[in-house]
C-alpha cells in the first residue's frame, strides 16, 4: 500500500499558511516511504490549510486548519497508519457535509489532483474526451449537437446557450478563427475561475481544445487577470506539458486538427469581462466595448470569427462529451441545466466554493451547505451577480436557483458570486459600494454610463453622509432607468441593478437615512450617535482612556459622558465598554 | 503643465529584448507595457515615448492605453507594494478598518508611497481570496483574515527585517 500526503495549495490555502505546512511536512517525512504532493483548492476555504492522507487512492484522513507544528504528528500517523494522534485535526462530520451535499462537475478534480502534473490529470480521466473525438472521428457538428442536448449555458453571467455561439462561429465563413477563454474574473466576490485554473488547468485546456475543434479554430487564447499570478503560472506549466504530450500543436494525435495555445495577462479593467471589450484589449487597445452586431462569432479578434466562453463553461465540456449531453441535462430545472459553481462568502459560517445542481434553493445553499450566518446574527440579504446583480432578502430565501427565477427577483445568476450579509450590513452603503465600483470601472464610452453612474454615486454618498434630500429616491430611480437604456454594454446596462434591488427590498432603509438621518444597521458613521447610559456606567474610565480624541470626560467611579462636538464616532468606547453602558443610535 | 518627458532618464537599453520580441507583433502594446513596468517598476515618461517610437505609434496612444488599465503606474513605487482588497466580501468584513490602520500607521494615502520609499499603499479590486477576507497582498505574498492589530504586526515585521539589513 502506498501512502500519500496532499497539501491544498491554492492561493487561499497558501495565504492561510499551506506552504509553511508543506515545508514542515517535507522535513518531517525525510527518509520515509510516504510521498508528499500538492493539490489545488477543495473549496473549503474556512478550513485552510487542509492536508489529506491517502492510502492508495482512498482518502484515509482529511485534516484541517493544520499548523506547521502539526507536521510531526501527521508524519507519524501517515508512516504508522495509526491516526489516533491526529484525531483532533480531523474534519468534523458537520464540516464534511459541506462537500457531500454538492454535485461536482466543473470542480470534479479540484483539490484532488496535482495541478502541476499532466499524469495526475490523465489518471482522473483528463484528455479522454478529446482523444475519443479525434480517434473515433466524432464530427464538429456532433460535438455541437452533444453540447446542445446538454443545455449548457454560459457560466460567466449572461447564460447564453453555448452550442448556439459555437454553431454561429462554425457557420461563419473563413479559415482563420479564434477560440478565447474569458478568465478575467473581475466580479468582486467571485473566485471560481481562479480556483479551476489553479487546481485543474488541464480540464480547462481540454474543454478549450474541444471548443476549438468544434468551431474550427487553430488558435486558442486564455485572457487571465494579472491579479492571479499563481493561476497564470500553473496554466503556463500545464500548456507546456500538454504540448509535450501532443495535445497542443500541429496534427494533434495524428488527426487533421491543429491548435496553438497562449496566455494573455489582462491589465486590470472590469469592463474587459465584456467580450468585445476583451477583444479590444487582446488587440492591445483600451478595453472599450464594440457595437453589436456584428457579434464576435462573425467579426471578433482581428475581425475574424471568434468564440468566447468563460472558464467554468469550458470546465464542463469534457465531462459532457464523456457522459453524454443527456446526463448533464438530467440535472437542473426546465430552464437551467446542469450544475453551477458559487463562491459563498461574506458573513457566512462556511465560506468557499459550492457546486450544486440548478434547482436547489438559496436557503439550502446558504444554511444547509454554508452553515448559516457567522456569530449567531440574523440573515439579511444575499448579493448575487456582484455589481451587475442585486440583493435577495430573507423573504425570498426559498427562491430556486435557475436563470429565470433569479432574474425575477431583480438579481441575476451572474458568474456565481454569493455574498451573504447579516443584520449589521447597511444596504444603502452596499448600494453605494457597488456604484463606487462601477463608476470607477465605467470605460467612459457611453455618456449615460460614464456620467450616470457618477451621479448615482454622488446621490448615494450624500444619503449615507446624512445629507440626503426629499426626492432623492425618485431621482435615483429615474437615473437608473436612464443608465440602463443608454449604455452599450452589460456593464452600464446592469450597473443600476444593485440600487434598484436594494430600493425594491430595503426602501425603508433609504427613507430612514434621508428623513430620520438614521442608519438602521449602525454602520454609516456620519449618522451614528454614541451615548453613555449613566445608570449602567461604573466609572471605570476605560472608555475615556481608549477615546482617541479625548471626547469622554468623568471622574473615577462616576458616570462618564461624551462630548458630541468632539466625538469622531470611531466606536472605540462602544467596543471596549465591559458593562454595556455605551449605546449607539 | 510643463512637459514631463525629459524629466526622467531611464536606461532604455533594458527594454531592447522586449522590443525585439514584440515591437513588430501587432496587438502587443499591453504586453510591452507590462514587461516595461516589470523592468522599471513603473512606466517613466521617456519609456512611453520610446515605446511609441519603436512601435510606430504616437505617445498619446500609448499613454491612452496605459492609463486605461489599473495595473500601470506612472510613479515609482516602494520596495513593498501593499495591495489591500476592497472586493465585496472584504468590504462587508471590514476592509475599511484595515485601510484606516495602514494609512494611520504609515502616514500614506491610497496610492501614496512612504517617505523612506519602503511602502506603497494601494486599495485594489477583488484579489479573489474572498473566504479569507479581509485580504491584502504585499508584493507576491497574500495575507488573510486581517485585523487592524494583525496588519500592524505584519508591517512592523517588514520594517524590523529591513532595519536589520
Amino acid at each position: 500500500m502506498s501512502i500519500r500526503i496532499a497539501v491544498g495549495k491554492g492561493s487561499c490555502g497558501i495565504a492561510a499558511g499551506a506552504q509553511k505546512v508543506y515545508d514542515a511536512l517535507e522535513s518531517a517525512l525525510q527518509g520515509s516511504a510516504v510521498t508528499l504532493g500538492t493539490v489545488g483548492c477543495i473549496g473549503m476555504c474556512w478550513l485552510e490549510p487542509i492536508v489529506d492522507i491517502y492510502e492508495d487512492d482512498r482518502l484515509a484522513a482529511r485534516l484541517v486548519q493544520v499548523q506547521p507544528k502539526d507536521a510531526g504528528i501527521i508524519a507519524d500517523a501517515a508512516k504508522s497508519g495509526d491516526y489516533s494522534g491526529v484525531e483532533a485535526l480531523r474534519i468534523t462530520d458537520g464540516d464534511s457535509s459541506f462537500l457531500t451535499q454538492q454535485t461536482r462537475i466543473a470542480l470534479r478534480n479540484c483539490g484532488i489532483i496535482d495541478p502541476e502534473s499532466i499524469e495526475s490529470a490523465k489518471a482522473a480521466g483528463g484528455y479522454s474526451a478529446i482523444t475519443h473525438i479525434l480517434k473515433d472521428g466524432v464530427s464538429p457538428e456532433d460535438v455541437i449537437e452533444c453540447i446542445k442536448v446538454s443545455g449548457l449555458a454560459g457560466r460567466g453571467g449572461a447564460g447564453f446557450p453555448t452550442w448556439f455561439k459555437w454553431n454561429a462561429a462554425r457557420q461563419s465563413a473563413g479559415d482563420e478563427k479564434y477560440l478565447i477563454c474569458n478568465a478575467d474574473e473581475g466580479d468582486p466576490g467571485a473566485f471560481m475561475d481562479r480556483a479551476v485554473i489553479e487546481s485543474d488547468p488541464h480540464t480547462l485546456i481540454e474543454g478549450m481544445l474541444i471548443g476549438a475543434y468544434a468551431i474550427g479554430a487553430k488558435e486558442a487564447i486564455v485572457y487571465v487577470r494579472a491579479e492571479y499570478p499563481l493561476a497564470i503560472r500553473r496554466l503556463a506549466h500545464a500548456i507546456k506539458e500538454a504540448r509535450s504530450a501532443g495535445y497542443i500543436g500541429k496534427s494533434i494525435m495524428g488527426s487533421a486538427f491543429s491548435c496553438e495555445f497562449r496566455i494573455k495577462a489582462g491589465a486590470g479593467a472590469f469592463v474587459c469581462g465584456e467580450e468585445t471589450a476583451l477583444i479590444e484589449s487582446l488587440q492591445g487597445q483600451r478595453g472599450m466595448p464594440r457595437l453589436k452586431p456584428p457579434f464576435p462569432a462573425q467579426a471578433g479578434y482581428w475581425y475574424k470569427p471568434s468564440n468566447i466562453n468563460n472558464v467554468e463553461t469550458f470546465a464542463n465540456v469534457s465531462w459532457i462529451i464523456n457522459n453524454g449531453g443527456e446526463a448533464f441535462a438530467a440535472m437542473g430545472t426546465e430552464d437551467s441545466k446542469g450544475t453551477k459553481v458559487f463562491a459563498l462568502t461574506g458573513k457566512i459560517r462556511r465560506g468557499g466554493l459550492v457546486e450544486i445542481p440548478m434547482g436547489m434553493t438559496l436557503r439550502q445553499v446558504i444554511f444547509d451547505i454554508g452553515g448559516g450566518i457567522r456569530g449567531g446574527k440574523a440573515f439579511k440579504a444575499v448579493q448575487m451577480g456582484g455589481p451587475s446583480g442585486g440583493c435577495i432578502p430573507a423573504s425570498l430565501l426559498d427562491t430556486v436557483i435557475d436563470y429565470k427565477k433569479l432574474a425575477a427577483t431583480g438579481a441575476i445568476m451572474g458568474s456565481g458570486g454569493m455574498v451573504v450579509m447579516d443584520e449589521d450590513t447597511c444596504m444603502v452603503s452596499m448600494a453605494k459600494f457597488f456604484l463606487d465600483f462601477t463608476a470607477k470601472e465605467s470605460c467612459g464610452k457611453c455618456v449615460h454610463c460614464r456620467i450616470g453612474t457618477k451621479r448615482l454615486q454622488e446621490i448615494l454618498t450624500r444619503i449615507v453622509e446624512g445629507k440626503g434630500r426629499g426626492g432623492d429616491i425618485e431621482l435615483l430611480e429615474e437615473l437608473c432607468s436612464g443608465v440602463k437604456d443608454g449604455a452599450l454594454c452589460g456593464l452600464g446596462q446592469t450597473a443600476p441593478n444593485p440600487v434598484l434591488s436594494t430600493l425594491r427590498y430595503f426602501r425603508d432603509e433609504f427613507e430612514a437615512h434621508i428623513t430620520e438621518k438614521r442608519c438602521p444597521a449602525h454602520t454609516c458613521t456620519d449618522l451614528l450617535h454614541y451615548e453613555i447610559n449613566a445608570d449602567a456606567c461604573k466609572g471605570c474610565t476605560l472608555c475615556a482612556k481608549k477615546c482617541p480624541v479625548g471626547a469622554i470626560s468623568g471622574s473615577v467611579k462616576q458616570p462618564h459622558s461624551i462630548d458630541q462636538k468632539q466625538c469622531i464616532k470611531c466606536g472605540q468606547c462602544f467596543a471596549n465598554c465591559k458593562f454595556g453602558a455605551v449605546t449607539v443610535k | 503643465m510643463q512637459c514631463q518627458c525629459s524629466k526622467t532618464q531611464s536606461d532604455l537599453s533594458l527594454l531592447e529584448p522586449v522590443l525585439a520580441n514584440y515591437a513588430a507583433v501587432k496587438g502587443s502594446l499591453i504586453t510591452i507595457l507590462q514587461q516595461a513596468q516589470e523592468i522599471y517598476g513603473y512606466l517613466p515618461m521617456d519609456v512611453i515615448y520610446h515605446i511609441a517610437e519603436k512601435t510606430g505609434t504616437t505617445p498619446a496612444r500609448v499613454l491612452g492605453v496605459a492609463t486605461f488599465y489599473t495595473q500601470f503606474r506612472f510613479q515609482p513605487v516602494g520596495k513593498y507594494l501593499i495591495m489591500l482588497c476592497d472586493g465585496t466580501a472584504c468590504h462587508v468584513n471590514g476592509s475599511a478598518r484595515i485601510a484606516a490602520a495602514v494609512q494611520e500607521y504609515l502616514g500614506v494615502e491610497n496610492g501614496g508611497t512612504t517617505a523612506d520609499g519602503l511602502f506603497s499603499f494601494s486599495i485594489v479590486a477583488c484579489l479573489g481570496c474572498c473566504s479569507l477576507s479581509p485580504v491584502m497582498m504585499i508584493n507576491e505574498d497574500t495575507y488573510g483574515s486581517l485585523t487592524p492589530a494583525k496588519v500592524l504586526d505584519i508591517l512592523k515585521e517588514i520594517q524590523a527585517k529591513e532595519a536589520a539589513q
